[in-house]
């Protein structure tokens, strides 16, 4: 008994250090999402292309596809747009974006000047939607499934390893929902 | 000269003011009380270690907006907490509620406190019974002499008791 209780100090040690050793690899910027399982937020909101056209949540529904939220202000949007192309024109994945917070006339320009990966992309002009959805630092992107539930949320960049795994994520979502 | 300067002086005497950005109306006193109260109460969840009312970021702006919007509209503080959780997570709140998953955090330090409360109380326990059973020896001791056993001699006693003594030291 008395040689058990000698090494509670090692052993509490150890826990602390293995918490510890966790938190150097923990990036408490990125916060879980309050919104995952739950439907896309109900919103009624113009289309980017065609001002006068309202999409609604149900635009997101149909199959599994990303939802990124960008702006043209947003420096990492720019960084990221090329992986972004590269998955929805090159791998053919549905992407919906949610222009947030922008002057809907910088994002066509932009979107003409760099490519539009998008297959639909809402204006979200005051951020009431990106505040339904917990947005708190573009760009994020989303996974939805085909019923537009959000199973999954990703904040900062997407690049290859990123959509890497968002990729495998999907086919999971996929093949989920054909069982 | 002297006339130029003042108004550069005049200058220096006014100071930034950081803590609001955008002023609000509010229909009752009581209500502003409850948007300050709150606006201190929510964390933005862009620069964490603010609360939207000191940050300047336009997510903290937008959240003041909606803050604002929902007292006017008759919210009660509840409704309004419950509406923030629900966007962006109970790390929003810089007093995360009670509930099932933040019981550790909440409760957690009492059951570590208890614990050890319980380790010194164990410690002192031990100490007690292993200071009695010496007593007890030395009872012992004593009882054997008038039973006729040989008493131990001076030598053997001051070992016995140096033994006693490093057994309590430890």
């Amino acid at each position: 008994m008395r040689k058990f209780w000698v090494f509670t100090p090692f052993v509490a040690f150890l826990v602390m250090g293995v918490f510890l050793y966790k938190g150097l690899f923990m990036d408490p910027s990125k916060l879980p999402s309050a919104l995952i399982d739950r439907p896309f937020p109900s919103f009624s909101l113009p289309s980017l292309y065609e001002p006068d056209q309202l999409m609604t949540e149900a635009d997101f529904k149909g199959e599994v596809a990303l939802l990124n939220v960008w702006a043209t202000w947003c420096p990492t949007c720019k960084e990221e747009h090329e992986q972004l192309n590269k998955i929805g024109l090159r791998e053919g994945v549905p992407i919906y974006g949610l222009n947030y917070k922008d002057d809907p006339q910088l994002a066509r320009d932009w979107l003409q000047r760099y490519e539009d990966p998008y297959t639909k992309v809402v204006v979200d002009r005051d951020g009431r939607l990106g505040l339904d959805l917990g947005v708190y630092g573009a760009p994020e992107t989303y996974i939805l499934d085909s019923d537009g539930i959000i199973r999954y949320r990703h904040v900062g960049e997407v690049d290859e390893k990123v959509w890497q795994k968002l990729k495998g994520l999907m086919e999971i979502i996929a093949a989920e929902g054909e069982a | 000269m002297k006339l130029t300067l003042l108004p550069l002086l005049l200058c220096l005497l006014s100071f930034p003011l950081w803590a609001s950005f955008e002023t609000y109306e509010f229909s009752t006193t009581h209500n502003e009380m409850r948007y300050f109260h709150l606006s201190k109460e929510l964390r933005c969840p862009t620069c964490q270690n603010q609360n939207i009312s000191d940050s300047d970021a336009p997510l903290a702006a937008d959240l003041r907006r909606e803050l604002h919007r929902m007292i006017e509209s008759g919210y009660d503080d509840d409704a309004i907490l419950d509406f923030m959780v629900s966007r962006f997570g109970d790390f929003v709140h810089y007093r995360p509620r009670v509930a099932p998953e933040t019981y550790l955090l909440w409760y957690g330090p009492f059951v570590l406190l208890f614990v050890g409360f319980g380790a010194v109380l164990m410690v002192a326990r031990n100490r007690r019974l292993r200071a009695a059973a010496v007593q007890d020896a030395q009872v012992t001791d004593t009882a054997e002499e008038s039973a006729g056993v040989t008493p131990l001699t001076p030598q053997e006693r001051e070992r016995l008791e140096n033994l006693l003594r490093q057994d309590k030291n430890l």
